[in-house]
């Protein structure tokens, strides 16, 4: 009931209001777009929701923008008028206004009236909350656990048999056929936050602590956003890239990504290199003896756009540098440099572009 | 650097030489002087604050910029945010409440003088200790400089394993150190607002600033302790294998946050009360008009700083908590707007059939006004916990304090600093540069923190030091940064006029403004111990009644 209520409010009492805020999020998101590059398909931004809880936010928001729009207008108009008026004129007589000590009426009336804007503040507020937070998880839903590391996202389907990085794939979700993705998120050293404004306001991933998100995207398409929470030196390029695929193409990802790494050549150069120096201690390939836990999973390395957290695109160039020197990318990344021969660093690379 | 711009006013004190002047100014239990040091110790960490501000500002002027490393702007977000808040912000207020207190209530010094001075020494070297940082944070690791945990400093950033070297315990323990100092003063400020009042002025008749500068010390008592348990128990953790937020053995990371924030939030109005102390004083003289609805004044005050210890956790809606917890801290934190509508309410019922004066300091209070309005309407936006899980955290959150610390505290410190110049001094500042001032930090001020908003939506995060082209950030980025440079032209006239007016100013009277409270009834400067004979008040505009004898307050009230 109290939805209704709230969305009769939205529309009737702040129709206007609420158009003139829904023109400025789209020229925000005109100017959003117009700087978007081929990278990134879908700009960040909190006025074009995506999935439930996003606009479940988006709603209320506006809901709040008018009417502190409207509590703005009131006040700074009064303002402005007593500035205005009561300014004191060239030909002033020099006497003393008459002082005026208060009036109980006036400010009883400022005080109840607030109280009352606060009451239905609230109890908007809490319909959301409660809507997002405690939404029951419908059985389709499809199960993730994504793991904050200093300063790369880790992500786990148990399900389905799936370990990646930094890009998170899942199905589109069909109103009528709901399917959403619920995210539980743990940190493995200190704080970091998900967020991507498109699909959900953001929650942190704490260590020693679990917490839970969902997203039901409506859209395919990829949306991105960041870590948000300062989690150590590099914070800026902890980026986020979320893949909303068709359901079909979602569990083909998923089955292809359940396999172990393609045996390619066995006895390959970069291969050896690959498993005879530190890389195995931190990296795994699932199906050889690399089970590293400290770096993301590179078993189907090639599979995702990204490498270094969304720090620079995967094309065979910043792959090998990233190898050769990490703080080129990514200054204060964990990854050390690995001095290898230049032979040794082109047989790595070739190596890891056979990771499909 | 203090003796030497500020002197007594007499011709005997400037004859005397500098080292006897100094060891007065080091030795002093004044109240004036300690307030005059703690200001001007201030505003030394103001211009460092604001030389860090830049630097993060150039920094992100473009996308992939490299003005500084990721290190170095981490340092500079930390040190910036801290300075801000312990070096800056509490010690100005402390300072104001320190000169002006005893001349406004009519007495000849603080309650306890030594303790005074203890506590300003307190929070200078709790600054060079911070400060030191810079030279001896390396410790034996050769990591780090200043520390780069960020202001809130959470854990488990500030463990051992994260954090190597000394940086973070010269964080933790400047604070320590200064928190003790504001304790001192705090407890001072109790002792002197209940105990020293003048002949007459009871409670109900003491200034607004007395009231709010005696509910900000209530809470710093009660704000500070937290904070120097869990500094305290940080350096258990980091030296003393204790596992409070060592999240590695089990500690919790939320504890620091609760422990921090029953701290922090009370700490916004342990900053904001004395600014609306100032605009209490400030608006009436200037628009000729006593307060509008004092009782109701005093009560919203008391309010707030009893609400404001109910709302810490609406810094922690992104933690997981359940959906009650969220919707308690949502409402208890929108009730603080009544209260704070209320004063806003009251103000202009102050100005509301006055004869407005637009003097420097009531300019000021008009920017306060307007800023400190839009401050609290996105601070209910912030209340509203979904609307925080997209905000908080974001570049819209740094908006908004910076909305509340600039926009309203630091606008109305500028008019405090341009209202009791001439009584500090005795002499009267330049009024065309003190305009020059406003106008160019209003100016610089919402070109910087107006455009703020918008990347936030657009889901920038704070404390990033470089960011990507394509994301809809850079044009308002720029905006942002070339606000920087205004505001900084700003304060270079507010510095030469100070400077300049200190020594080339006309000298001025006892009572510049026609005011009405206590402290314009003593000589600019007010001598040593302040009154030649104690006062005696009536009402709450004591120099009113004095010089309208015909129609006194006393009679109304």
């Amino acid at each position: 009931m109290l939805r209704t209520h709230h969305r009769a409010l939205v529309q009737g009492v702040g129709g206007l209001f609420a158009e003139i805020l829904v023109l400025l999020a789209f020229l925000l998101s005109a100017t959003s777009q117009c700087f978007g590059g081929p990278a990134n398909p879908s700009p960040a931004n909190i006025f074009r929701p995506s999935s439930t809880p996003a606009d479940e936010v988006f709603r209320i928001s506006l809901f709040v923008l008018i009417i502190a729009a409207l509590i703005f207008a009131v006040v700074f108009c009064l303002l402005v008028y007593s500035l205005v008026k009561f300014r004191r004129r060239p030909d002033d007589d020099g006497r003393e206004p008459p002082p005026v000590y208060g009036s109980n009426q006036v400010e009883l009336a400022w005080t109840v009236l607030p109280i009352l804007i606060v009451l239905v503040l609230f109890l908007a507020t809490a319909r959301v909350i409660h809507s997002v937070e405690d939404a029951p998880k419908p059985p389709e839903a499809v199960e993730v656990i994504a793991i904050g590391h200093q300063f790369w996202w880790e992500f786990r389907y148990p399900s389905l048999g799936v370990v990646t990085a930094n890009e998170l794939h899942v199905p589109v979700s069909d109103p009528s056929y709901p399917t959403p993705t619920y995210i539980e998120l743990h940190s493995a050293d200190t704080d970091h936050s998900f967020w991507v404004p498109r699909l959900a306001g953001k929650t942190d991933l704490i260590p020693n602590r679990t917490n839970n998100m969902w997203i039901d995207p409506h859209e395919v398409g990829i949306y991105v956003g960041q870590c948000a929470q300062y989690c150590g030196t590099q914070h800026a390029k902890m980026l986020l890239r979320v893949y909303v695929d068709t359901k079909e193409q979602f569990h083909q990802w998923a089955q292809e990504e359940a396999q172990p790494a393609r045996a390619g050549d066995p006895v390959s150069e970069g291969r050896r290199v690959f498993e005879t120096t530190a890389c195995i201690n931190c990296h795994a390939i699932s199906g050889t003896v690399a089970d590293g836990q400290f770096g993301p999973d590179l078993t189907h390395l090639m599979s995702r756009e990204t490498i270094a957290s969304g720090a620079a695109l995967n094309t065979p160039e910043n792959l090998r540098l990233w190898i050769h020197d990490p703080e080129a990318i990514k200054p204060g990344s964990l990854m050390p440099a690995m001095q290898l021969s230049d032979q040794d660093l082109d047989a790595v690379t070739a190596y890891l572009e056979t990771l499909r | 650097m203090s003796s030497d711009s500020i002197a007594l006013n007499t011709a005997v004190e400037s004859t005397r030489p500098i080292g006897d002047r100094l060891h007065d100014w080091v030795t002093t239990v004044d109240h004036k002087k300690l307030g005059i040091m703690y200001i001007l110790y201030a505003l030394v960490f103001l211009v460092i604050g604001g030389i860090e501000a830049t630097i993060m500002r150039i920094q992100l002027i473009v996308p992939h910029n490299h003005f500084v490393s990721p290190q170095v702007f981490n340092e500079m977000f930390t040190m910036h945010g801290t300075t801000m808040i312990f070096f800056v912000a509490m010690p100005i207020m402390f300072g104001f409440a320190n000169y002006l207190l005893p001349l406004m209530i009519g007495a000849r010094d603080m309650a306890f003088p030594r303790l005074n001075a203890w506590s300003f020494w307190l929070a200078a070297f709790g600054g060079l200790l911070l400060y030191f940082s810079f030279i001896g944070g390396n410790g034996l690791y050769g990591a780090g400089g200043a520390p780069d945990v960020g202001w809130f400093a959470y854990a488990p950033l500030t463990a051992r394993v994260f954090s190597i070297g000394h940086s973070t315990d010269f964080w933790t323990l400047g604070l320590l150190v200064s928190g003790i100092g504001s304790i001192g003063t705090a407890a001072n400020i109790v002792a002197t607002v209940l105990c020293m009042r003048c002949p007459g002025m009871t409670l109900g008749k003491m200034p607004l600033l007395a009231w709010m500068n005696l509910v900000m010390a209530g809470l710093v008592l009660l704000a500070i302790s937290p904070l120097t348990a869990a500094q305290i128990m940080l350096s258990l953790d980091r030296y003393l294998g204790a596992h409070f937020f060592d999240t590695q053995a089990g500690g919790s990371a939320v504890i620091w946050m609760h422990f921090f924030w029953i701290f922090g939030h009370p700490e916004v109005y342990v900053l904001v009360i004395p600014a609306f102390a100032f605009a209490s004083e400030i608006i009436p003289v200037f628009s000729r008009k006593p307060i509008f609805g004092y009782p109701v004044m005093v009560a919203a005050t008391v309010a707030i700083g009893f609400v404001s210890f109910t709302v810490w956790a609406h810094h922690m809606f992104t933690v997981g908590m359940n959906s009650y917890a969220n919707s308690f801290f949502t409402i208890s934190t929108m009730i603080v707007g009544v209260p704070t509508g209320i004063k806003i309410f009251n103000w202009i019922g102050t100005m509301w059939g006055g004869k407005i004066q637009f003097k420097t300091p009531m300019l000021f209070c008009i920017g306060f006004l307007l800023q400190f309005l839009i401050a609290g309407l996105t601070g209910i936006m912030l209340a509203v916990a979904p609307f925080d899980w997209q905000l908080g955290n974001s570049y819209f959150v740094v908006a908004h304090f910076h909305y509340v610390i600039v926009g309203a505290i630091l606008f109305a410190l500028f008019g405090a600093f341009y209202y009791w110049f001439p009584k500090m001094s005795g002499r009267m500042y330049n009024e065309r540069l003190g305009k020059w001032h406003f106008w160019l930090f209003l100016i610089g001020f919402h070109l910087t923190f107006d455009f703020m908003h918008i990347p936030g939506l657009l889901g920038m995060p704070r404390r990033i030091y470089t960011y990507e082209p394509g994301r809809g950030w850079d044009i308002w980025n720029l905006i942002i940064t070339v606000g920087v440079f205004f505001q900084a032209a700003g304060i270079l006239v507010f510095v030469c006029n100070l400077l300049w007016s200190r020594v080339r100013g006309p000298v001025c009277t006892s009572d510049p403004w026609d005011a009405w409270t206590l402290e314009w009834s003593t000589s600019s400067p007010p001598p040593e111990y302040n009154f030649a004979a104690i006062p005696v008040v009536r009402s709450r505009r004591p120099l009113w009644d004095i010089k309208h004898p015909e129609d006194p307050d006393w009679k109304y009230e």
